[in-house]
């Protein structure tokens, strides 16, 4: 993408005035993507971003530039401005040896997204609405898109890290809204991986419409949710994202240097029910929080956070890997050459445990059984989240029964993970988008059924 | 700003007969400054640009972006959304804005001399100062999780093939704080923020001391037993609150079936002491601007009068779908996205009476300092209206209690409702709506 000779002059200059780390990230990102709605394909849209972000650490301090200018009298303008934050010390020389460049492309059996008509991504639109449709009269709208991105970047320091990585990724989504008399109702569903064209060979596009038709439709008969602390029964296929945000989160080494994460402190101590094992994993797969290096250029790894209960260790990136002498767990990511990376989540998932899902719930007197969790949102410093239902049912005497409405649900992360009472066999890892301080990247979430003993409910019916 | 100019020749002259092309061309300038513990842990300096690129062809729109301003970029970006308008479904309303005889408003200049021309240093004085502020306030704050000041400055245009070609141009500033407090094992959070126009106008006291008060008044906070109470909402909490209400009123939400507000024009949709204004010239909004993001210009328009539905937002294609004027309210996410109708600075009147009053004259409710969760605890289809809340009890017009880890839940519809009165402390921060203390009667709290 650029010259090695160029970077390694870029990078002298950034550390022309001092600092003891600096960094080129390069990055170009082509996307793509199209739409329907009401039966109307809606404006296909595409384009190029391309740029580069240089910083510049000295001590605890980071310079910080980026320009969309990749000429190497941009790049340099870039570096000395990301080196303006050392100017107050004294100038020393620097080297930079980079390493041989290590060229990371996409898998060889990767099918390009630009090698695919666009006719062809819109009929697959047109495929997921009338499956959509078809599921039922009550379904009254239907939009469906979809996206793929191709991402190549380039990142090299001056510690000689030097590596060029392909990134592809493809997302299908369909949204439906079914009326009742009861009034609307939506649903939702998606499915996205780090992966081409290829994925629409593994999925079968016309269930994934389904799956939100029903999801709308069941709802046109749900009862308002119940109000308090309630049993929950979460489901493999929805429940995630409620680890990534209520304990992934306080698990990143920079809320914990801040002191500003519950779990601050308290590796080697017991900090869940010793039925849960709980990983950060970039290397699973094709899951949409997948890829072989991270945005500073280290390989991404498969790292356990939480063993039988107990805490083992936290996600680290180059910073903050810097500043406890050890090496970076692989989790340093940006959303864009203009954002500086940061500790972030790749897959964060539960480990299955033994027991069987169906008998987790027949074992369930009264409570709630969550088929589908909406996003959610955690205050690391408490460990306090909220969480959205968007498919939620009753369990009355062991059996799942009414469908509810939409409500959130509320509790406490290291609770949570201390009243786990019952995980089960299964597995199933979902799609989400995580933000932090405004930046937001792809990440994969996944559970096997489990039993938290109880969760408070914030629906409108009483108790 | 050359290149902005440059680029808007360059386009004009790449227009084709046949088709309706809109370009909007963006250029733009960030500073940010993050503290900790006294010591810079970042500076962010960034200059960005790009352009946007909406094509309509038969009925047909395309649309492409790029994120710089070089020619071929440009060139290919044109292409690129002239392909793109071949697989679209044609229709008939699809198009680019016209002139509507209403002329942008003479705004005093949104841009910022004094703010650019401030050395950087004193800039990151400021962000140190609002920590060291933040830390007097009360010797229960323990630490800072950053303290931050940030700057941008835009200039952008819009240009399209009937003849529109529209600038504005904006700086605006701001410093805020994340607080954390502690007692003991506990440890509590708090946000506090001021944003300006000029460097001078930011506030860092009132950042401090919210920031301060609200993670220190939450220390010793218990879940609540579940109950049926008032609510009374901080300026910030009827600041989202208010973005929730007047994004179901978009007009592209209605025409798609997906508002419980549609059909309802006339109706009584709120209680009388509720006006729902939409404003985006009114100059208390730091990112005021004449035009929309099709270059119409922005107008006042009333939303909600008296409790009663009066419009919905509409921009030119969602107008000429239900054969009206657009209201000027079309809304861009950004050089990648496609425009569609919304709130662009909306709010509800303020009442007469002061917040000490509004609080002092309740019997027994809770004052809600933050709300989580609202992007999946409120449907904006049914109106389902569940999010995670953290507050202060409110018993005799004093308050009492800090609590916590509790939802409150209700419908849009029910809010509107049950409001129960306005106070008069209108206040303006970043973003596209305005808050107040506002009370709501019976809302179902989900706790112990």
């Amino acid at each position: 993408m650029v010259d090695a000779d160029i970077v390694e002059r870029v990078l002298r200059s950034a550390l022309m005035s001092g600092g003891d780390f600096a960094e080129v990230f390069v990055e170009e990102k082509a996307t793509f993507s199209a739409a329907l709605d009401d039966g109307n394909v809606e404006e296909l849209s595409s384009g190029v971003a391309r740029g580069a972000g240089i910083r510049v650490r000295f001590g605890e301090t980071t310079g910080f530039a980026h320009t969309a200018d990749l000429s190497e009298r941009g790049l340099i303008r870039a570096a000395e401005a990301a080196s303006a934050v050392a100017r107050r010390s004294s100038a020393k020389t620097s080297t930079v040896a980079l390493s041989q460049r290590l060229f990371v492309p996409v898998d060889v059996d990767t099918i390009i997204a630009t090698s695919i008509s666009k006719d062809r991504k819109v009929e697959l639109l047109l495929r997921l609405d009338a499956a959509a449709r078809s599921a039922g009269a009550s379904i009254r709208q239907v939009g469906a898109s979809y996206g793929d991105s191709f991402r190549r970047f380039l990142v090299a320091n001056s510690n000689g890290t030097f590596v060029e990585e392909e990134q592809i990724r493809t997302r299908i989504s369909v949204s439906t809204v079914a009326v009742g008399d009861t009034g609307m109702q939506g649903g939702y569903e998606t499915v996205a991986r780090t992966m081409g064209f290829e994925l629409i060979d593994e999925i079968d596009l016309e269930e994934l419409a389904r799956t939100a038709a029903n999801r709308a439709i069941t709802k046109l008969s749900a009862r308002p949710a119940p109000s308090g602390k309630l049993p929950v029964v979460l489901n493999g296929r929805g429940g995630g994202v409620l680890f990534h945000e209520a304990c992934g989160h306080g698990l990143e080494a920079d809320h914990i240097s801040k002191n500003s994460s519950v779990y601050t402190g308290k590796i080697g101590e017991r900090v869940a029910s010793p039925l849960v094992t709980l990983l950060d994993d970039g290397t699973v797969g094709k899951q949409w929080g997948t890829y072989r290096y991270d945005d500073e250029g280290n390989e991404a790894k498969s790292n356990v956070l939480i063993k039988d209960g107990v805490l083992v260790d936290y996600m680290w990136d180059q910073n903050q890997s810097d500043r406890a002498e050890r090496v970076s767990s692989g989790n340093g990511r940006r959303q864009s050459y203009a954002h500086l990376p940061m500790v972030r989540m790749t897959n964060t998932y539960l480990t299955a445990g033994e027991s069987n899902p169906q008998e987790i719930i027949a074992d369930t007197e009264y409570g709630i059984y969550i088929a589908q969790l909406g996003g959610g949102q955690v205050n690391t410093a408490t460990g306090d989240f909220v969480f959205g239902m968007t498919e939620a049912y009753l369990i009355e005497n062991g059996e799942i029964t009414a469908p509810l409405r939409e409500a959130n649900l509320i509790g406490n992360g290291p609770e949570v993970l201390r009243n786990i009472d019952a995980v089960a066999d299964d597995f199933s890892m979902v799609p989400g988008t995580c933000g932090k301080d405004g930046q937001s990247v792809p990440v994969g979430c996944g559970q096997p059924t489990l039993r938290i003993t109880e969760v408070t409910i914030g629906g409108t019916a009483n108790g | 700003m050359d290149d902005l100019e440059k680029a808007v020749k360059y386009i004009k002259s790449a227009m084709a007969d046949g088709e309706a092309m809109e370009a909007f061309i963006l250029s733009e300038r960030e500073v940010s400054i993050r503290i900790y513990e006294l010591e810079i842990e970042s500076l962010t300096t960034a200059e960005s640009s790009g352009v946007g690129i909406r094509i309509v062809r038969d009925g047909r729109t395309g649309i492409s972006y790029s994120g710089t301003l070089e020619r071929d970029a440009i060139t290919r970006a044109i292409e690129e959304a002239r392909d793109n308008s071949r697989f679209g479904t044609p229709d008939e309303f699809a198009g680019v804005a016209e002139f509507d005889g209403v002329e942008p408003p003479s705004m005093s200049s949104q841009w910022s001399h004094e703010l650019l021309s401030t050395p950087m240093e004193k800039k990151i004085e400021l962000a140190r100062d609002l920590e060291r502020l933040t830390r007097r306030f009360d010797r229960r704050i323990r630490s800072l999780n950053s303290s931050n000041y940030g700057e941008s400055a835009y200039a952008s245009a819009i240009i399209n093939s009937n003849g529109i070609e529209r600038y504005s141009e904006a700086t605006y500033c701001w410093a805020y704080a994340h607080a954390l407090a502690g007692e003991g094992d506990e440890s509590q959070s708090g946000f506090g923020m001021s944003a300006a126009k000029n460097f001078g106008e930011i506030d860092i006291e009132f950042a401090a001391s919210e920031a301060a008060t609200k993670a220190t008044r939450m220390l010793g906070a218990t879940k609540p037993r579940s109950m049926r109470t008032m609510v009374i909402f901080e300026p910030e909490v009827t600041r989202s609150f208010t973005s929730i209400v007047a994004g179901t009123l978009s007009a592209e939400r209605v025409q798609k079936g997906r508002s419980f507000f549609a059909n309802r024009i006339g109706e009584a949709v709120a209680s009388s002491k509720l006006t729902l204004v939409d404003d985006p010239t009114d100059e208390r909004f730091f990112a005021a601007v004449p035009i929309d993001d099709e270059g119409l210009a922005s107008r006042r328009n009333v939303m909600i009068d008296r409790g009663e539905l009066k419009g919905y937002f509409y921009d030119t294609y969602t107008a000429r779908k239900d054969g009206v004027k657009s209201t000027g309210s079309a809304n861009r996410g950004g050089i990648a996205g496609s425009t569609s109708p919304g709130p662009r600075g909306c709010y509800f009147e303020a009442g007469i009476k002061s917040r000490e009053d509004l609080i002092k004259e309740v019997d027994s409710a809770v004052l809600i300092q933050s709300i989580s969760g609202v992007h999946s605890g409120v449907n904006p289809i049914s109106g389902d209206f569940s999010v995670g809340a953290e507050g202060v009890v409110v018993t005799n017009g004093e308050l009492g209690e800090p609590i916590k880890e509790f939802t409150i839940s209700s419908t849009i519809q029910k809010m509107l409702g049950d409001v129960h009165e306005v106070a008069s402390d209108l206040t303006f921060r970043l973003g596209s709506a305005a808050g107040m203390t506002l009370a709501i009667g019976d809302v179902s709290l989900s706790g112990n």
